[in-house]
């Protein structure tokens, strides 16, 4: 064995740092899944009878759906009854004030660099913290409430603005779109809502940051997103949750709506527990996101570093309805160990002169598997859509697998689209090379990683660029096999 | 400042050098000739530390530490630079970048400080000049899409800015048209002074042209045959390699 494939095998059993436990009184409902269990998750959220009857269909829909089998991915049963569907600290905070919020979790969101006191943020960005099933504190909304924003929790949306969630809940991601989405739409229990009205830029990145502590638990947030005519946002959640023996089911919905001329850019940068080394443990990360480009000019952003997890199953994708509208992915996805992702996005071109750019970047390395699934289909009406696709893949090391599914569906003749594809090895010689040069090896695979991601990089805030290098490098340590 | 002693090297099952001898003062610059397959890279790149080459027999003393000891990375953060035969690409990284992380590395191993952005950009102007550089292959990924020529030269860049101790140009000459010859060589001779070593590997005299060596060393089949002034690179020219083959 050379060096620099034991300084990288020693750098793999680095620890996952965000592994802790917070001791905090929870209340949470029973065990198992049933009509009962989605009444009272939505009777302890006091939601208006429409949205039970949304989750109750969703419920009933599920039971007759199987879960899908079609990724490439490998995990045992999910015993869907043996699970904890709801989980919230005791003390809930008042909506109004950041003080109230319990000195735990707030020691917790400290810890894991997240200070929910305002002006120790960084300004531009105003952040949602949800902890397990319920959002503990949201910063800066009065500030943004001023120029018209609502940045909130998705419960909270549910109590102040009926009328904007009743209108888009489940309008691109409906109950019975997929089997964890519809077992997302019955059970699930906040997220992050944010509506930015016509013509406002919001002037800050907005921000949700999930954490999940509590064992036996899953997590099943939502997020909505409305941009109005010609508004803009920019908007970055987060994801980290403890080390335990056992795998936690984490099935998120998230819909994005950009009406005429609007942007959204929603930035992922997912750190879930990835199990350890043997691959015990560790997250399963189903989650549907989708963007609805509804109105003309408009342009959905799709920009994601997929580092943690045992499992990642997700497609952010977008439906360009609007004419002239944009749709676009960028991706990282990294598998380290025994981590498996079957990720990619669905493109569906139905606008006319609607375009979309898929960039995708999967790194493999210990035993990981990494897929790319990507869907890119222009409907019959949709003439002069454009498409271009690029999925790179590196290796380290000879244990690990990259996989590429491209799925083209072109129903109109004067559509383009192009589709290139990459496979490489990190060499010796490039780690010889940098080694020469006097970086020592796990700088050099740093180096060299970085540069492959670098198209991704560009595409997150400033900020979140630096920690998503950051994490990719932590994340990759120990990879030669 | 180098001493080899009796350096056997294998690479697979193969014995390339098989008792190589050579002392190089601080100050020189010495020139290894010798026909393909002689293993005049293969010395380079085990100086370097190349992992492909299994070292068994003879020592290196390296300023009176003992060189095949240490990781490719100490090698390089102790003064040791090889400029390669093959420069390797490494996309989507920032040439200035990769450059100043070098930089730094170097310079926090001496207990200096790391240079910052403005610094490093004057330092790098400056050796930019040297080798008539154009300044857009700073910001183009490492030797990406870069031309032979331009590889070659950005790798006496690198030099330029790390200012090695020992430096080792690997066959840095191949490639090279005659303008570009010319330009690598006078960044070469910058470099020259008195607390530098500089081994030059090449298969061709005419970089001697150009770069003058006080000592020329002919390695045929994994040994030193012959060693001498620079006179004697210009007797290989014109009497080639075999000549000496067959006086051994």
């Amino acid at each position: 064995m050379s060096t620099s494939t034991q300084v990288v095998q020693d750098l793999a059993r680095r620890e996952y740092k965000y592994g802790f436990i917070t001791d905090v009184e929870q209340d949470i409902v029973p065990r198992g899944l049933s009509e009962d269990v989605v009444r009272l998750i939505s009777q302890k959220k006091n939601e208006p009878a429409w949205l039970l009857d949304w989750r109750l269909k969703a419920y009933r829909i599920w039971r007759t759906m199987k879960e899908p089998t079609w990724a490439n991915i490998k995990y045992g049963p999910i015993d869907y009854q043996n699970m904890i569907y709801y989980a919230a600290p005791k003390r809930r905070p008042s909506l109004e004030s950041l003080d109230e919020v319990d000195p735990e979790i707030r020691r917790t969101f400290d810890k894991l660099g997240i200070p929910l006191e305002e002006q120790k943020l960084l300004s531009g960005v105003a952040v949602d913290a949800v902890f397990d099933s319920v959002s503990v504190a949201t910063t800066f909304k009065a500030k943004l409430y001023e120029l018209g924003i609502i940045f909130c929790s998705f419960s909270d949306a549910v109590q102040n603005h009926p009328e904007l969630v009743r209108k888009y809940l489940g309008t691109v991601v409906p109950y019975s779109d997929n089997f964890f989405a519809s077992l997302n739409s019955a059970v699930f229990s906040d997220g992050s809502f944010a509506y930015i009205p016509k013509g406002v830029r919001c002037p800050m990145e907005l921000s949700t940051y999930f954490r999940i502590n509590a064992r036996e638990t899953g997590q099943f947030e939502r997020t909505l997103i409305i941009a109005e005519d010609g508004a803009s946002v920019s908007y970055l959640e987060g994801c980290t949750a403890p080390m335990r023996d056992e795998n936690q089911l984490h099935a998120a919905v998230v819909e994005l709506i950009a009406l005429d001329d609007a942007t959204i850019k929603y930035s992922t940068v997912q750190n879930w527990y990835p199990g350890d080394a043997e691959g015990r443990g560790g997250i399963y990360n189903f989650v549907t996101k989708r963007g609805k480009c509804l109105g003309v000019n408009s342009k959905i952003t799709w920009t994601q570093v997929e580092t943690g997890s045992a499992i990642t199953w997700k497609y952010p994708g977008c439906i360009l309805q609007g004419d002239h509208s944009v749709g676009e992915f960028y991706s990282v996805a990294t598998t380290n160990n025994w981590q498996q992702a079957d990720t990619g996005t669905k493109m569906i071109h139905l606008g006319r002169h609607t375009k979309s750019t898929i960039v995708s970047k999967g790194i493999s390395a210990g035993h990981g598997q990494n897929t790319y699934r990507g869907l890119v289909k222009i409907a019959k009406d949709a003439g002069g859509a454009r498409n271009y696709s690029q999925c790179d893949s590196l290796l380290i090391g000879d244990q690990c697998g990259a996989h590429t599914f491209p799925y083209l569906d072109i129903k109109s003749s004067t559509a383009r689209v192009e589709h290139e594809a990459s496979t490489s090895r990190i060499g010796e010689d490039q780690i010889f090379y940098c080694r020469q040069r006097g970086l020592s090896t796990e700088d050099a695979i740093n180096v060299i990683v970085s540069g492959f991601c670098k198209e991704v990089f560009r595409q997150l805030p400033m900020e979140f660029a630096v920690e998503a290098q950051k994490l990719l490098s932590i994340t990759l340590e120990g990879s030669v096999g | 400042m180098l001493r080899i002693e009796n350096l056997h090297v294998r690479a697979g099952n193969r014995d390339i050098l098989r008792g190589v001898n050579l002392s190089i003062d601080i100050g020189q610059v010495h020139a290894i000739m010798g026909p393909n397959g002689s293993g005049k890279s293969t010395l380079a790149r085990v100086l370097a530390g190349h992992p492909e080459y299994a070292v068994t027999g003879g020592t290196v003393a390296y300023r009176g530490q003992d060189l095949l000891a240490m990781d490719p990375e100490m090698r390089a953060r102790e003064g040791v630079f090889m400029a390669f035969q093959y420069p390797v690409e490494i996309p989507g990284v920032n040439n200035a970048y990769f450059l100043k992380s070098a930089l730094n590395a170097l310079r926090k191993h001496r207990g200096e400080e790391e240079l910052d952005a403005m610094d490093f950009m004057t330092l790098v102007r400056d050796r930019m000049k040297w080798l008539d550089m154009d300044e857009t292959l700073l910001n183009r990924a490492v030797n990406e899409g870069f031309s032979g020529g331009e590889k070659k030269r950005n790798e006496i860049f690198q030099m330029a800015v790390l200012e090695p101790a020992l430096a080792i140009l690997d066959e840095t000459d191949s490639g090279l048209d005659i303008d570009a010859l010319r330009i690598v060589a006078r960044g070469v001779n910058a470099m020259r002074g008195p607390d530098r070593a500089i081994l030059l590997v090449t298969h061709y005299q005419r970089l001697l042209n150009y770069i003058v060596p006080d000592v020329v060393h002919v390695l045929t089949d994994g040994r030193i045959v012959r060693s001498g002034g620079k006179e004697l690179a210009l007797e290989l020219e014109e009497k080639g390699y075999v000549w000496l083959e067959q006086a051994v």
